[in-house]
């Protein structure tokens, strides 16, 4: 052997994070060189903004209290909505990793068993938050003003980041069940397209029958729509905000344990 | 707990039973591999070779027995085992969409070495394993053989003293499968230890030091190559003559010694005890009679014939040459 080579000695926690960062390296990696997602990350929300706005905007808007565009209106929804979808893309590459050899040379490495999904996690936390950057410039040219201050704003990312990372935790427990990629991406819809319809993100809820009112208001996802709606279009929070954010934790505490249990246990 | 330095065992393994509800994988195997060797687990498809490679790597948990690996108990220390060991496993477990030189840096930083040594190190592997043209394309591009030659050396990215290579050459073409076999050669003379599974016989007898044959969950024998095709039969001498006159001659005096007889190809066969010593015994007397030879071949038994007389079952290699008959 020519080189020597020179080990780190690392702490076990230490050891935790550097792992971690190499793996989201790595998934990010992967979602840069996956040209087709990549064009998905960009073109989706573009194109459902536009739809939305336009299919919806012309009836929805009688409902709403006067002074208000749809499209602004809309932006809460749609990011949300966005952002919940975007999470299969989690599910989706644990459940590749699970169903290739390469799981087996990670766990046969010195390295923290948790690493691989903050990978997926904390990259697929990048990938929203470029979505929701390139739908909020997309939504400036087609005409969305907001009201928030500075501020607001540094609120509006808070919510919408620890909601992200509570949802791609959520996601990791599908991609470690899941037993194939096609599993994967129709549990993820049958999950997070009731769950995103059934919620004021496109119309209010006024409309909808009695249970349905009561099941859209008080769900997590509307919570976290009614925030950033309050927020952006400069309207009181209400209890919006801190039930959002206790919505978002208390999914993180439970995804979190479960997927890192699961995916310890699995093809064990 | 015995002292890593002189302990010259780098795998023992004791009683190891792993069942599956009321499938019963493994039914109590032993193995030990000195430092510097390597042992081949040879067994058709299903006798639980995988299990077992499975178990040592700490990918998987058993039911009942021992493990220790470089003196690590694999149920108590998997950690540490996993700094001693590298893996190459069956399917190719490298990143698709990275490239070669990425593949072994990454996994070079999780084995813990510094950035540094692990460039360096990955650049020396793409040299030996002649990956340096492919290092800057990422991996879905590479041939089966590219694969796992880029596999086996992320195994060796850390140089880890034990690597486990499970059924390496499985799907490879032969040329692919010979530059393997060369590749590994050069392993053992670095003094890696090595524990191989293959279904492959030629593959154990070429490049193992001694061979377990495990079907069903159990070892049914073990030893070298040449203990092996001893217990199964001797060698014998076959004798090819210039005419029919000259093999009936040589009938004539070999009388007691001739085992099979074949007039249309003028050849007969003796059963050599000694090897040495017969052949010269069974020439000598063909030349005191002045009986020419055409020619001569010493026969060894294959381990295919070890195969067979053991388990009563044709080895894989067999099983595929007569499915490729039947298509």
């Amino acid at each position: 052997m020519a080189a020597e080579l020179v080990f780190q000695k690392r702490s076990k926690l230490l050891g935790a994070f550097t792992d971690s960062w190499i793996m989201i390296r790595r998934s990010s990696t992967h979602i840069i060189r996956n040209t087709d997602q990549l064009l998905g990350t960009f073109f989706q929300p573009i194109m459902f903004l536009v739809l939305f706005s336009s299919v919806f905007g012309g009836s929805i808007s009688k409902a709403l209290p006067p002074g208000i565009p749809y499209l602004d209106f809309l932006m809460a929804g749609i990011i949300v909505q966005t952002v919940a979808f975007g999470s299969t893309t989690t599910a989706v590459a644990i459940c590749n990793d699970l169903q290739r050899g390469i799981i087996d040379r990670f766990r046969s490495l010195p390295m923290s068993n948790l690493a691989v999904m903050n990978g997926h996690v904390i990259s697929d936390l990048l990938r929203n938050s470029m979505s929701t950057i390139v739908m909020l410039l997309a939504g400036l040219v087609i005409g969305f003003r907001s009201h928030a201050s500075f501020l607001e704003w540094l609120m509006i990312a808070g919510i919408l980041l620890l909601f992200t990372l509570a949802f791609s935790w959520l996601a990791a427990i599908v991609g470690v069940v899941a037993k194939s990629v096609e599993a994967v991406q129709w549990l993820s819809f049958v999950i997070v397209f009731p769950l995103t319809f059934a919620s004021s993100a496109f119309t209010p809820t006024d409309g909808m029958n009695r249970y349905l009112k009561a099941f859209a208001e008080n769900q997590p996802i509307s919570q976290v729509i009614e925030a950033v709606r309050a927020l952006i279009l400069n309207q009181p929070l209400g209890n919006h905000g801190w039930l959002a954010v206790l919505w978002s934790l208390v999914m993180l505490a439970i995804a979190v344990p479960v997927a890192t249990y699961l995916f310890s246990r699995k093809s064990r | 707990m015995p002292d890593k330095n002189t302990d010259t065992t780098a795998i023992r393994v004791r009683g190891l039973q792993k069942s599956y509800g009321s499938n019963h994988v493994l039914k109590g195997i032993d193995l030990t591999v000195q430092k510097g060797t390597m042992l081949a687990l040879l067994g058709p498809n299903g006798a639980g070779k995988t299990t077992t490679v499975r178990i040592l790597s700490t990918l998987l948990h058993y039911d009942t027995g021992e493990v220790t690996i470089h003196g690590y108990d694999v149920a108590k220390d998997a950690d540490k085992v996993r700094t001693v060991i590298g893996l190459t496993g069956q399917s190719a477990a490298v990143d698709e969409l990275l490239t070669g030189r990425e593949n072994l840096i990454m996994m070079g930083r999780l084995y813990r070495l510094t950035k540094e040594s692990a460039t360096a190190r990955a650049e020396e592997l793409l040299q030996e394993f002649d990956l340096v043209k492919a290092a800057e394309r990422p991996v879905k591009t590479y041939s089966g053989g590219m694969r796992r030659r880029l596999d086996l050396a992320v195994s060796l990215i850390a140089a880890p003293p034990i690597i486990f290579l499970d059924e390496p050459t499985t799907g490879l073409d032969p040329r692919s499968r010979i530059a393997m076999w060369d590749i590994i050669r050069k392993l053992m003379d670095n003094g890696t230890t090595i524990l191989l599974t293959t279904q492959y016989l030629e593959e154990a007898d070429q490049l193992a030091d001694q061979i377990i044959v495990i079907d069903g969950g159990k070892v049914i024998a073990e030893g070298t190559a040449k203990e092996l095709k001893a217990k199964v039969g001797k060698d014998r001498l076959e004798l090819v003559f210039k005419n029919a006159n000259t093999l009936r001659q040589a009938e004539a005096q070999l009388k007691a010694d001739v085992a099979d007889i074949n007039p249309k190809e003028y050849s007969l066969t003796t059963v050599l005890n000694d090897t040495n010593k017969d052949i010269r015994g069974v020439l000598d007397k063909l030349a005191t009679h002045n009986i020419a030879i055409d020619s001569l071949a010493v026969h060894k038994p294959t381990l295919d014939d070890v195969f067979l007389s053991l388990t009563g079952k044709q080895t894989s290699t067999d099983k595929t040459a007569n499915e490729e008959e039947e298509a």
